[in-house]
């Protein structure tokens, strides 16, 4: 079953309460999956290596209205936490931090790469936008990839909800992935905050996005992530309920209609439904996370809010005998670090 | 593996030594190659390569995890097989070259498979960046075999700048659609003196024999078997039928015709004057 790529067509599907429906397009994504990925599975971990953060986004735990303790790991915290995340076994490395420019700059965030390469074969960063230029010298350094983040691209909801700093401009947020794509970088990663907009509206918008820089930009790998909106401490903000049916149609959706591009399913989602929906379209999965600043090796990590909280606090072991038990292979390694020309 | 399918893979090799198939000095009496991307462990890669007797293997380099020494692909792999690293995540011909190198450096031998893929959606492989990327390695003392879109001007380029093999596609990777450029492919194998090996897009035994019968000097298979509900039994199955394609191509069947053929002649009384009347 193949839904037309609109809005209606998109909506209708995610209304349909038939469990038939679900099932067929579960059987489809499934089908694609196997043919276009095997039966492999790519693992991952972020660090995070700091909260600061000059946006006010009103879902965000760590926007800049918020009491936190704010932490910024020095170079030699951010190597005890590379080294040992790295003795896991991990070898792709998601480096995240805040959307500070002042705090994290490019500088510091090219420290942190110079720390990564020493530790992973794959570093990708999940950082503020920045202009092509800046992409490109991080790209030279050792970054393959980069994941942002549209939130929603409904405009008015946009504004609504990004009510300070540099994230407020849409437009400037839209065109990141361009700039990372033209600045040579290997794999770019999109994606929606489900819950934030109208789900079927943000999904087409997301698709259609991504056709276009599929039509521009061939050589990218693209991958496709959607982060449930969870409710934070003290915000007022109630999210749109994506319920687990509807996420696994929505994972079946990215699935049927971009066969051969990467899907990810974070720690946030509960380890029943990881462990079901690496069967119907996800192919990268991120194992042992911590989403804290410092959260492999600082001593109290609890005494910080992280960003969102984990529902599958499962270890790289764990994860690894689960995914064998389902008779997948886990693939750790994606890509050999030649410089970046 | 159990003693029947072992008996299969000795046919089959045994039928090869008779008639060799040659890749950069090497005889080969397999004219099965095996991908081995996609499976759900790495100990069926090594039953497949048990049951269907394979002496060539293409292996990722970008996959090999060469830190990891638990389940390393490399462990799987019988000490006699050929390794043929691949270049597959390589953009443009300059990252290809500085994988194989980095291949020939890390002790995985001098055969490599050019693979440039310069589109994520169809994964179909940049001939000009192909050409450039073998003619360097080629010099270096490489093995290559580049996998290209069926081209007679980039096969000859191929040639020229010393390629081992061509290895056209013959439907989109993955798709187990089977010869759908075989036209193409045949022009190929009528002009191109280094082997022709049908590298992607075969799904199923009965493709792989088709290339087999019109020519082709091999078949590289990885998703049918890699995906399919028994992989030992079908990798097995495929070496089979190019055994079988290879053996119908040397005999010279007669082919199909559009309309029967008169089992009385009809113009044999001019060359017979004894036929009557």
């Amino acid at each position: 079953m193949k839904p037309l790529l609109s809005y209606e067509s998109i909506q209708s599907v995610l209304k349909d309460t038939s469990p038939g429906t679900t099932e067929a397009l579960a059987q489809e994504a499934a089908a694609l999956t196997r043919q276009y990925f095997g039966r492999t599975m790519s693992l991952y971990a972020p660090i995070y290596l700091s909260n600061h953060c000059s946006s006010f986004c009103t879902y965000c735990g760590f926007n800049n209205r918020q009491k936190i303790k704010r932490i910024k790991l020095s170079l030699t915290e951010i190597q005890n936490e590379m080294r040992q995340v790295s003795q896991t076994g991990i070898e792709n490395i998601l480096l995240l931090t805040g959307e500070s420019y002042a705090m994290t700059p490019i500088s510091y965030l090219q420290d942190a790469v110079e720390a990564a390469r020493g530790h992973f074969t794959g570093i990708s960063l999940e950082v503020h936008p920045m202009e092509t230029d800046e992409y490109r010298a991080l790209y030279r350094q050792g970054v393959d990839g980069i994941t942002v983040y549209q939130e929603t691209y409904n405009r008015k909801r946009y504004q609504e909800v990004h009510l300070g700093g540099k994230k407020k401009n849409y437009d400037y947020r839209l065109g990141t992935p361009e700039r990372a794509a033209r600045a040579g970088m290997r794999s770019i990663s999109l994606g929606i905050l489900l819950g934030l907009g109208d789900t079927a509206e943000d999904l087409l918008a997301l698709f259609q996005h991504l056709r276009s820089l599929e039509k521009n930009y061939p050589a990218v790998e693209y991958s496709l992530s959607f982060p449930r909106l969870r409710q934070i401490k003290g915000q007022g903000l109630a999210p749109q309920t994506i319920d687990d049916i509807a996420f696994t149609k929505i994972i079946c959706l990215a699935r049927i209609f971009f066969p051969r591009v990467g899907i990810n399913l974070s720690t946030r989602e509960p380890p029943r439904l990881r462990d079901h929906l690496i069967e119907c379209g996800v192919t990268r999965m991120s194992a042992g996370s911590k989403t804290s600043v410092g959260g492999y090796t600082l001593a109290d990590p609890s005494a910080q809010d992280p960003q969102f909280d984990i529902q599958d606090n499962r270890s790289v072991d764990d994860i690894l005998k689960m995914l064998k038990q389902r008779d997948f292979d886990p693939v750790f390694t994606d890509w050999r670090p030649i410089p970046n020309i | 593996m159990n003693i029947k399918s072992e008996r299969l893979a000795d046919t089959v090799n045994r039928a090869g030594q008779t008639d060799p198939f040659m890749v950069g000095g090497k005889v080969l009496s397999s004219r099965f190659l095996m991908g081995t991307g996609k499976f759900k462990n790495k100990a069926e890669v090594r039953d497949c390569i048990r049951a269907s007797g394979t002496q060539v293997v293409t292996v990722a380099l970008r996959r090999i995890d060469l830190t990891r020494h638990e389940d390393n692909i490399l462990e799987y792999l019988p000490p006699d097989i050929t390794l043929l690293t691949n270049t597959s995540g390589a953009r443009n011909a300059a990252e290809a070259v500085r994988l194989a190198r980095l291949a020939r450096e890390a002790g995985y031998g001098t055969w490599v498979k050019i693979e440039v893929i310069n589109d994520s959606k169809y994964l179909l492989p940049d001939n000009a960046e192909t050409v450039k990327a073998t003619e360097i390695l080629a010099k270096e003392g490489f093995t290559v075999l580049p996998y290209i879109l069926p081209d007679l001007n980039i096969a000859r380029a191929l040639v020229q700048a010393g390629a081992a093999t061509v290895m056209p596609l013959g439907s989109l990777i993955g798709s187990n659609q089977g010869l759908r450029v075989k036209d193409l492919i045949q022009i190929l194998i009528a002009e191109i003196d280094i082997p022709v090996v049908v590298d992607a897009g075969i799904g199923s035994p009965s493709q792989a024999c088709e290339a087999m019968e019109m020519g082709a000097d091999a078949v590289l298979v990885n998703t049918a078997v890699a995906t399919a509900g028994n992989p030992a039994g079908l990798a097995q199955a495929f070496a089979l039928a190019i055994q079988a394609g290879r053996q119908a191509y040397l005999s010279q069947p007669p082919g199909p015709r559009p309309f029967a053929k008169a089992s009385s002649p009809l113009t044999e009384f001019l060359y017979n004057e004894s036929t009557a009347s």
